[in-house]
C-alpha cells in the first residue's frame, strides 16, 4: 500500500513535468518559430527595440527553449532571479514567474484566487452530490413512475440548459427581482454570512447541471444493483428494504459516482470558468480568462499547472478510496 | 446414482408446507408471462422435496414466491401477480403482512442460491454477511454475532474458520463460498431450508461434498428442505419426494423411488434418458428430450408437452392438444400422481417395454 502510493506520486510528478513541458512548449517555443517574440508581449507593440531587448534578456528568452524550461521549473521550488536591463528582482519560491500585465508574481495571485474556486467547488459539489444521489435512488426506487419521470426531465434539462443560461436567469431572478441574494464574493474570514449568501446562487447553478448528471448516472447503477443477486440475498436473510438499499445497495452504487466525482472536482479545481464568469467570482477561471485575452503567459502558465495537478491528485485520491470501498481491488 | 432413497412417503398430517395452486404471472410488454401456473405440494418436517425441471419451467420463481422474494423489491415496476394460498408452519404467507414474512424470511425460511459469488456482497466479508443474517433475528451484539459466524463457518466445514471470517467472498474458493452460504443459510436454524440449484456452480468433486453437507444438516436440525434442480442425479442423492415441473406446472409427483423405478409422463421419460449414467454401456448415446421449453406466454394448448412427446397422438381424438391433462394418482402407487393423458396401463407398458431398457 505504502509503495504503491509512493509509485502513484512518482508518477504524479512526472505527468506535471510532462504537462509544465508541454505547456511551456506551447507558450514559449511555438511563438518563437511562428515568429512572436514573447518578449515582445510583455512589452506591448509600441515598444523601441532595446526595451525589448532588455526583457529579452531579463527573463531569459534569448536562451534555448530546455535551458529555459530548468530555469521555469527550478524557480517553483527555488525561486529565481531576474536580472538584466541593469535591474534585478528576485522572486521567492515558488516562483511561477510575473503578470505580464500588472507585473505582479503570479503565485500570490493564485494563492488569492484558489479559496474563490474552491469555495464554488466545494459548496456546489455537496449540494449535487445530496440532490444528484438522492433524486437518483428514488427515481430508481419509483421507476417509471410519474415522479421517476419528472426527475429525469429536470435531470435532461440540468444536463442540456448551458451554465451561462441558468446563471443568468438565477441572477436575473433572484438578485435583480427578489433581491434575495448578492453577486458579490467575500472572503469566508471576512464574513461567513456574506461568503455564503454571495455564493449560493453560484452554487446552485453549478450544482443543478452536476446534480443532473449524477442523478442519472445514480439511477442507472441503482438499478443495475438492485437487479444483483446478492440484493436477492440480502432480501432473503430478512433485512428490511432500508437496509438491503441503504446498505448493501448504496455501497455499490457509490462506487461508479465516486469515480466522477473524483474527476468533476479536479477539473472543477482548474476554474469552473463559465459559472465564475457569469458570476464575476474572481476564482481561477476567470483568472484563466482574463490571462488568455491578455496574452498573459505566466498566469495562464500557472492556472494550468494548478489545474493540472488538481486532476491528478484527485485521481489518485479516488484510486486509493476504491482500495477502501472494494476489497477486491488491490493496490500493487 | 439411481440409489433409491429409503422410505415411502406418507402424507403428513399437518403439512409444515402446504402450497395451494401456486400462480405467479410477470406481466411484460410480450404479454403475461405464466411462471407458475398452479402449483401445489405438501412438505412435511424433516422430509426433502427435490424439483426437477428445465430452465423456465418454474422452479426458482416458486421457490422465491414461497420466500416472498416476489413481494419486496418490486419498485414501481409492474408486479408480478401472485395467486394461491402458501401455509407454512400454519400460517398463510401470501396475505400476510410483508413485515410478518420478512421477519419469517433468514429465519424460519431461508435459502441458498445457485451461484454463490454473485449471490454474496463483494464488499462485505463473508463473516460480517453471516453475522449480519444473524443479528437482524437475533438481540445479539457484534461480538456474540462474529462468534455465532465462526461458529457456523467452522460447521460447514471451512477450515480455520476464525481466521476466514473476514475474509471478502472473492478471497474463498467455489465451494467454500458455496459453504459459506449454506452457514449464512443455516445461521437461525430454520425449519425450512430451500436450496435452489445448490451445486450447479460447482465441480463434480466438491458437489458431493455440499450434498451430503446439507443432508448431515437437515439430520441435525431436522428441517424441511427444498432442492430445487435439473440434474435428477442430484434429487436421487437427497430427495424423499419428487415433483416435475413443466411450463410452470406439476406434472407428476410422487416417492423419489416410485418416479425414478416407475415414472409414469413422457417428459420424465425423457429427463431420466438424459442423465448420465456410471453403469450405462458407453455404446448408448444419452436421449435428450427433443425441442425447446414451450414459451411460457403462449402455453401450448392441451398437455403443455405435446408439441415434444412422441406419444402425443396415441390418446385418440387429439385430446393432447385441446384438453390439459390434471394431475391423477397413478392407480396402485400411493401418493403418485401424474398429469398424462395416455391410459396408465399404456404408460406402464411403453415405460417397461420401450423407455427403461434403453436407460
Amino acid at each position: 500500500m505504502f509503495a504503491y502510493i509512493v509509485r502513484r506520486l512518482f508518477a504524479v510528478i512526472v505527468m506535471l513535468l510532462v504537462v509544465t513541458l508541454v505547456t511551456f512548449g506551447i507558450f514559449f517555443a511555438i511563438p518563437k518559430l511562428t515568429g512572436t517574440d514573447p518578449a515582445s508581449l510583455y512589452v506591448g507593440k509600441q515598444a523601441d527595440p532595446a526595451t525589448i531587448e532588455g526583457i529579452r534578456q531579463k527573463l531569459g528568452l534569448g536562451q534555448p527553449i530546455l535551458e529555459q524550461f530548468w530555469h521555469f521549473v527550478t524557480g517553483i521550488f527555488a525561486g529565481r532571479d531576474y536580472t538584466g536591463g541593469g535591474t534585478s528582482d528576485h522572486c521567492p519560491a515558488p516562483c511561477f514567474g510575473y503578470s505580464f500585465r500588472t507585473e505582479q508574481a503570479v503565485w500570490p495571485v493564485l494563492t488569492d484566487r484558489l479559496p474563490v474556486t474552491l469555495s464554488l467547488a466545494g459548496g456546489a459539489c455537496v449540494i449535487w452530490l445530496l440532490a444528484g444521489v438522492s433524486t437518483g435512488v428514488v427515481s430508481a426506487l419509483k421507476r417509471g413512475t410519474r415522479i421517476d419521470r419528472a426527475a429525469m426531465v429536470t435531470a435532461l434539462a440540468g444536463v442540456s440548459l448551458p451554465i451561462y443560461f441558468t446563471a443568468l436567469l438565477a441572477l436575473a431572478v433572484f438578485n435583480n427581482q427578489l433581491g434575495w441574494t448578492k453577486a458579490e464574493y467575500t472572503p469566508f474570514g471576512e464574513d461567513p454570512g456574506a461568503w455564503f449568501s454571495g455564493l449560493v446562487l453560484p452554487w446552485i447553478t453549478l450544482a443543478f447541471l452536476y446534480a443532473a448528471m449524477y442523478a442519472r448516472l445514480t439511477r442507472a447503477t441503482m438499478l443495475e444493483v438492485l437487479g444483483e443477486d446478492y440484493i436477492r440475498t440480502a432480501r432473503a436473510k430478512g433485512l428490511t428494504e432500508r437496509v438491503v438499499i441503504g446498505k448493501h445497495a448504496m455501497r455499490s452504487t457509490m462506487t461508479p459516482v465516486l469515480t466522477i466525482l473524483g474527476m468533476d472536482l479536479g477539473a472543477l479545481v482548474g476554474g469552473a470558468i463559465l459559472t465564475e464568469t457569469a458570476f464575476n467570482l474572481p476564482g481561477l477561471g476567470q483568472a484563466a480568462v482574463t490571462a488568455i485575452s491578455n496574452r498573459d503567459l505566466p498566469l495562464i502558465l500557472g492556472v494550468v499547472l494548478i489545474a493540472a495537478t488538481a486532476v491528478v491528485l484527485a485521481n489518485l485520491v479516488v484510486d486509493l478510496l476504491y482500495a477502501v470501498i472494494d476489497p477486491r481491488v488491490r493496490l500493487s | 446414482m439411481t440409489t433409491p432413497v429409503t422410505g415411502a412417503a406418507a402424507p403428513a398430517a399437518t403439512a409444515y408446507l402446504d402450497v395451494r395452486d401456486l400462480r405467479v404471472h410477470f406481466p411484460t410488454d410480450d404479454g403475461l408471462v405464466k411462471s407458475v401456473d398452479g402449483l401445489s405440494f405438501q412438505l412435511a418436517k424433516g422430509r426433502t422435496l427435490g424439483i426437477v425441471g428445465e430452465s423456465g419451467s418454474g422452479k426458482s420463481v416458486s421457490s422465491l414466491g414461497i420466500m416472498g422474494l416476489h413481494t419486496v423489491g418490486q419498485y414501481g415496476r409492474r408486479k408480478a401477480r401472485i395467486s394461491g394460498e402458501i401455509h407454512f408452519d400454519g400460517k398463510e404467507l401470501l396475505t400476510a403482512d410483508p413485515e410478518e414474512v420478512r421477519r419469517l424470511r433468514g429465519r424460519e425460511m431461508a435459502m441458498i442460491f445457485q451461484d454463490p459469488l454473485s449471490a454474496m456482497h463483494p464488499y462485505f466479508s463473508v463473516g460480517h454477511q453471516i453475522a449480519e443474517a444473524y443479528r437482524i433475528h437475533h438481540d445479539a451484539d457484534k461480538k456474540t454475532a462474529r462468534k455465532r459466524a465462526v461458529e457456523m463457518l467452522d460447521r460447514v466445514g471451512i477450515p480455520q474458520a476464525d481466521r476466514r471470517v473476514d475474509d471478502y467472498p472473492h478471497q474463498f474458493s467455489g465451494g467454500m463460498r458455496q459453504r459459506a452460504m449454506i452457514a449464512m443459510a443455516l445461521v437461525n436454524n430454520p425449519s425450512l431450508l430451500i436450496a435452489d440449484e445448490p451445486t450447479t456452480a460447482l465441480d463434480v468433486t466438491v458437489q458431493a461434498q455440499i450434498l451430503d453437507l446439507i443432508r448431515d444438516l437437515q439430520k441435525e436440525y431436522g428441517s424441511a428442505v427444498i432442492i430445487i434442480t435439473h440434474d435428477l442425479g442430484v434429487v436421487a442423492e437427497l430427495a424423499d419426494d419428487i415433483l416435475v415441473m413443466y411450463a410452470g406446472r406439476c406434472i407428476e409427483r410422487g416417492p423419489a423411488e416410485q418416479v425414478f423405478y416407475h415414472p409414469q409422463h413422457p417428459y420424465t421419460w425423457g429427463l431420466l434418458g438424459s442423465m448420465p449414467r456410471i453403469d450405462r454401456a458407453q455404446t448408448e448415446r444419452l436421449i435428450p428430450v427433443k425441442g425447446s421449453p414451450p414459451s411460457l406466454i403462449n402455453v401450448p394448448a392441451g398437455c403443455a408437452f405435446n408439441p415434444r412427446c412422441p406419444y402425443a397422438d396415441k390418446p385418440e381424438g387429439g385430446l393432447t392438444r385441446t384438453r390439459r391433462p390434471e394431475l391423477a394418482p397413478v392407480p396402485g402407487q400411493e401418493n403418485h400422481h401424474a398429469a398424462c393423458h395416455l391410459p396408465p396401463g399404456e404408460r406402464t407398458r411403453i415405460w417397461t417395454e420401450e423407455i427403461a431398457p434403453k436407460l
